[in-house]
């Protein structure tokens, strides 16, 4: 085995496909291969052009039966649309979905924030959490929803702020998708 | 193991008599990774132990993960540092119609090895002796390789031994590796 890598320098560098994050000669089993050939073809072209000739993909193919080439291009279609849909809900879930700030009163001039709905764009929102009580040098704490979920509650009334803090740390985040609301009641006991 | 996304638990260092520990267990296991540790485990640095979903440990260098465990098995490399440096872990080799299952996490099945684009140590078609010359039992570490591809697609344990795998050629090879594209490969 020691000759065989002789000629070659360690570590070994590895291009990673910047699509799907596999090597890209793997590429074709991701379902994603349209992107991934582009992003290739950009990057690095002279992969690009020793992955995808033809004769490539011809020899690829001639080392498989009939049948099971046709069972693996369904195979591919299938999950190439699996990847597609996946992706067209996601961006729609981004689009749809809000983030809420909310000010609860808690005991006449003192208050807590609430901020919901930051999982939809794809935070961590313990992390988030952790980030909101450094920033803002307050108890901030990840807590559950009766109806599910869970949300972030900072304390002391910091909406605007973390209106703010939100736009600048977390590029992902729209601003017309971050909502501001001044809860005046009482938060329910329990 | 890691078929679903996973999302990584607490991250926390590890003591340096551990790290040493780590070290040296993977010298044992991978002897042939020796001339590289410095490069992959400096004695220097800090190591970082991620815990992951069911029991799983995995070992990080920084960013980089480099070794995960589930329990007190044997440590078994993560992909990208496999795809670093190829050649110091035990191979065998797929054939193309198997790879598709196998990055969909599928069990390894004996055929894929077995037939004529796979690759088992000792393997007549095999010049270079690059899948080794010794059979191998089952319990042991491989890497797998796919036919026509130059990187590793999975790591694994080996199910049953090389030998029993010639004469049955059926059945499970190895058992929930680590794939290209999984969870764990989705951290990295």
């Amino acid at each position: 085995m020691a000759e065989a890598s002789s000629s070659s320098e360690f570590p070994k560098k590895v291009i990673y496909c910047g699509v799907c994050s596999l090597p890209p000669e793997y590429c074709e089993f991701g379902g994603t291969v349209k992107k991934c050939e582009e992003w290739l073809e950009q990057h690095h072209p002279d992969m690009h052009a020793k992955l995808y000739s033809q004769e490539a993909i011809e020899q690829n193919m001639s080392s498989l039966s009939l049948e099971a080439q046709k069972r693996a291009e369904k195979d591919a279609q299938k999950k190439a649309a699996k990847a597609a849909s996946a992706e067209a809900k996601a961006q729609e879930q981004r689009a749809t979905s809000k983030i809420l700030i909310k000010r609860i009163e808690r005991n006449k001039r003192k208050y807590v924030t609430a901020v919901q709905g930051l999982e939809a764009f794809g935070l961590d929102i313990k992390k988030v959490a952790k980030d909101f009580g450094k920033k803002f040098a307050t108890g901030s704490s990840v807590t559950k929803v009766p109806g599910g979920g869970e949300e972030i509650t900072v304390q002391g009334d910091l909406s605007d702020d973390i209106f703010d803090f939100l736009l600048d740390n977390y590029k992902d985040v729209p601003e017309d998708n971050v909502e501001l609301i001044e809860d005046k009641k009482k938060k329910a006991a329990g | 193991m890691f078929k679903k996304d996973i999302s990584p638990g607490a991250k926390s260092k590890v003591k340096s008599s551990a790290q040493r520990a780590i070290r040296s267990k993977v010298i044992e296991q991978y002897p042939k990774l020796e001339p590289y540790i410095d490069d992959i485990l400096p004695k220097k640095e800090q190591l970082d132990l991620v815990k992951l979903p069911d029991r799983v440990s995995l070992y990080t260098l920084g960013a980089t993960p480099l070794f995960f465990q589930h329990m007190d098995d044997p440590l078994l490399p993560h992909l990208t540092l496999v795809h670093k440096y190829p050649d110091s872990f035990q191979l065998l080799r797929i054939d193309r119609g198997a790879i598709r299952f196998v990055l969909s996490g599928a069990t390894l099945m004996v055929p894929g090895l077995t037939s004529a684009g796979g690759r088992l140590p000792d393997d007549d078609a095999d010049e270079e002796g690059r899948y080794g010359d010794e059979d191998l039992e089952a319990g042991e570490v491989v890497v797998v390789e796919a036919e026509g591809k130059d990187h590793a697609c999975m790591v694994g344990v080996l199910k049953v031994g090389t030998k029993e795998m010639r004469e049955k050629k059926k059945g499970i090879a190895c058992e929930a590796g680590h794939y290209l594209g999984d969870g764990l490969w989705g951290l990295g």
